[in-house]
């Protein structure tokens, strides 16, 4: 009886037929795909993207040059130098990160005891060259100016989870 | 056409060949730009059943996408593999392409509306997509690499085994039909159904055959599910692996175009042709060519449906289908229609 029936089907392709009935009801079903450059996906504000590092409102590098992030960076992409400034407190004279080394982990900003290394929202950075991803400390500070508003909103949004 | 040229004072011959050589230019030209269009549509409706968009940035609703990668495939360099046969290499691409525009010669379009009205339509068009299994053959082996090889191998044994089936299925067609006439074929069909439908597929005995037909036309051109030929998965690209730029494109337009062909042999057999579906005078009234391509539409879209929802046949699936299903059943249908013929007394 079993083997009768499944003659028929086979026959008149009904799994066929079912499976096409499935696919011909998704095709006018909504598209679910984000029109990249001109629809983004909401980011968290845990989002882990490019580097910053930031100031104090009035101007001041929060960086102590402590080092502790060129220490845990599992990838080594951090480099720091450091003597002290004129007027005594410990600064970094050079902080570069190779973008091309980093892995995103994020060890940095959460070793960072003044929170002035962070990944910002920005994922958006491709360069045309190699060399262009070997950020210095120029490039950081910088970045740190351009995205201080939303990396403090990130920050302040995601305190009570740390 | 041909009278058109006379009244521009040439003489009849002069008339016919310059008429001859426009239609080939128009229709080749309105081939390749469905072609361009069509592979739009698949790249759409493959994206939609996967609840993406598709291509939407190249042009309104992406409709110059094809156009673009066409550009792009055309300023691309000819990479030529050191240990390539580069005669065959170079040949096999043309012949595939030239084959595959080739038998549109004998497609009516519409009442008349055909380059070559010759007697013998359908076979030419079963000699011709034979041929198309040399380019393939040629460029996997004159690629000298694995898998186009193996493709080549493939792809040779499954067109030959779904053309068997093809050609018996034809045989119930012409069998109703009595000629071998496209334009005949479809004028045959004229209130077939009943005296209300133009087709021949309602017809118990040809219904299955044209669903035979038209999954061994999905073999034949080596659309999914047999797709073995260029199984990405198996094969990298199949014989396409060593192709770059305009070599690859002319695979891809030969290819396209036999698909349009494949759909448009189902129209013309089974389905009515340029004939509107129903036999209802305001239907006449739309021109015949419209017809003919909405339902070409209809199975193109049927193609990329398929391609959408079924996963590919293993090999020994695919032969078994092709030798132990298809081709025993159409015999059957052959006799089957030939002594139901005979009995109602056609050949009288």
């Amino acid at each position: 009886m079993t083997s009768v029936s499944h003659l028929i089907k086979s026959f008149t392709l009904w799994d066929f037929l079912k499976a096409h009935a499935l696919t011909l009801k998704y095709f006018f079903k909504p598209k679910v795909t984000i029109n990249y450059p001109f629809e983004k996906a909401p980011l968290s504000p845990r989002f882990r993207g490019e580097h910053a590092l930031r100031r104090y409102p009035n101007g001041e590098e929060r960086c102590i040059a402590c080092k502790l992030c060129e220490a845990i960076c599992p990838a080594q992409a951090i480099t720091i130098e450091s003597e002290p400034r004129e007027d005594g407190s410990r600064r970094t004279t050079r902080y570069d990160i190779d973008m091309t080394k980093c892995i995103f982990c994020g060890f940095c900003q959460e070793a960072c005891p003044v929170d002035a290394i962070v990944e910002g929202p920005n994922f958006e950075y491709a360069t045309e060259t190699r060399e262009e991803l070997l950020y210095d400390k120029a490039k950081l500070l910088a970045n740190g100016d351009k995205w201080e508003r939303a990396i403090a909103a990130n920050l302040e949004a995601d305190a009570p989870y740390r | 056409m041909t009278a058109f040229f006379q009244s521009l004072g040439l003489s009849y011959e002069w008339a016919w060949a310059v008429a001859t050589l426009a239609a080939i230019l128009i229709v080749s030209l309105l081939v390749m730009f469905s072609v361009a269009m069509v592979i739009y549509v698949d790249r759409k409706v493959l994206g939609a059943i996967m609840l993406r968009r598709g291509p939407n940035v190249v042009g309104p609703f992406g409709l110059l996408q094809s156009f673009a990668d066409g550009i792009k495939v055309f300023l691309q360099e000819t990479i030529i593999p050191s240990a390539a046969n580069k005669g065959i290499f170079l040949i096999a691409p043309i012949i595939t392409f030239t084959v595959a525009l080739a038998a549109w010669a004998v497609i009516p379009f519409d009442a008349g509306m055909v380059i070559a009205d010759i007697n013998v339509g359908l076979l030419y068009i079963l000699a011709i997509s034979s041929m198309g299994v040399y380019g393939v053959v040629m460029s996997g082996w004159a690629s000298n690499s694995k898998y186009p090889f193996f493709s080549a191998m493939r792809a040779s044994a499954q067109m030959i085994s779904y053309e068997v089936s093809i050609g018996f299925v034809l045989v119930c067609v012409v069998l109703f039909a009595g000629t071998f006439n496209l334009s005949g074929i479809v004028n045959g069909q004229q209130g077939f159904g009943l005296g209300l439908i133009n087709a021949y597929a309602v017809h118990p005995l040809l219904f299955p055959m044209w669903v035979v037909f038209f999954i061994s036309a999905l073999a034949e051109t080596a659309r999914a599910p047999f797709d073995l030929t260029e199984a990405e998965s198996e094969l990298v690209a199949g014989y396409q692996t060593e192709y770059s730029s305009m070599s690859f494109a002319l695979f891809w337009l030969g290819e396209y175009a036999n698909i349009l062909l494949m759909c448009s042999l189902n129209t013309l057999l089974f389905w009515g042709g340029w004939l509107p579906p129903f036999v209802i005078p305001a239907l006449y009234a739309v021109p015949g060519i419209v017809w003919f391509l909405v339902k070409t539409f209809i199975f193109f879209f049927m193609f990329s449906w398929i391609w959408a929802t079924v996963p590919r046949y293993r090999y020994d699936q695919l032969m078994r289908l092709g030798w132990k299903v298809f081709l025993p059943m159409s015999l059957v249908f052959v006799a089957a229609t030939s002594g139901y013929l005979m009995a109602m007394g056609h050949f009288a």
